[in-house]
């Protein structure tokens, strides 16, 4: 056994068991780190399939940006503590059996596949001069509209998290008229 | 490395995913394992890109190049899905002060 596979064995099991850690955490926040943890072990998966700008890329968008955002997301609703209300017992035991169900019929079928290789540590199609003269030469209207879904996304996480304002001088004005009404004895 | 190992690791990353989403009540953690479920489907793109690249030969230098341009557009998608979900959540915790998915069952009334 090479050192790849001894490589791919280790950070196999080391995602399978930090996913594990963030299903089953009981605090948020250690949630947050498993997961933190499981994209390092994938973009090590990235690394030994030779595909550095994704591993970098993860690295950087879904560790440093996603995660911090979950991260300030639940400090800032102050979820840490541990007691989060639990689903009813037999609800738990079925959706975990509905989901190794879907495994199970998944692995049966997938179980006869035909074992071809993947290329671990060689190619260069995973290097950023690849991946990006097939980005700007093959896809450049789905990267400019890409910028399009950023900006629409941006907007609408400012109109959805903004306080209601549109509705609050409305319903304010509606107050100050009752309590004028009120104090005029009307 | 035969394909077959990360079908498998895939698929189970996946599962976990799905388990977390049934079976926790937090809206932020079943977000995660939303996260989880994109990520294991991410590997298994880059581990299909390399062994489409294996099987095209030497010459062929940009095959296979296209799946792991798949993964960063769902990079991409799964930024902006963050933000705007995140904006949801904080929504709805401020209108109910809780996170809990039970609690969202006002359409069903």
């Amino acid at each position: 056994m090479g050192i790849t596979q001894l490589l791919f064995w280790i950070l196999a099991i080391a995602s399978l068991f930090s996913a594990l850690m963030v299903v089953t955490s009981k605090n948020p926040v250690y949630s947050v780190i498993w997961l933190i943890i499981t994209f390092f072990t994938i973009s090590g998966h990235y690394v030994l399939l030779n595909a550095q700008f994704l591993a970098i890329v993860n690295i950087i968008v879904y560790a440093g940006a996603i995660m911090v955002l979950f991260l300030f997301v639940i400090m800032l609703m102050n979820l840490s503590k541990e007691t989060e209300p639990q689903k009813n017992k037999w609800l738990r035991l079925i959706g975990a059996l509905a989901g190794g169900c879907l495994m199970l019929v998944l692995v049966a079928a997938l179980k006869d596949t035909a074992g071809k290789d993947a290329e671990l540590g060689t190619g260069s199609i995973g290097l950023i001069q690849n991946l990006g003269s097939v980005l700007f030469h093959d896809y450049v209207v789905p990267f400019e509209i890409s910028s399009i879904l950023f900006l629409s996304a941006m907007v609408g996480a400012v109109v959805i998290g903004k306080k209601e304002e549109r509705t609050g001088p409305r319903e304010g004005n509606r107050q100050l008229v009752e309590d004028a009404k009120e104090s005029m004895g009307v | 490395m035969d394909i077959r190992y990360y079908l498998f690791l895939s698929l189970a990353l996946f599962v976990i995913g799905i388990m977390g989403v049934l079976t926790r009540r937090n809206a932020i953690i079943v977000f995660m394992c939303i996260e989880l479920m994109l990520n294991a489907v991410n590997l298994l793109l880059v581990a299909f890109s390399k062994m489409h690249h294996l099987a095209a030969g030497a010459g062929a230098s940009t095959v296979g190049s296209e799946g792991q341009l798949f993964v960063f557009f769902i990079m991409v998608v799964a930024a902006a899905e963050v933000s705007v979900g995140l904006a949801i959540i904080v929504m709805l915790y401020r209108n109910t002060h809780s996170v809990d998915v039970n609690f969202l069952n006002r359409l069903k009334h």
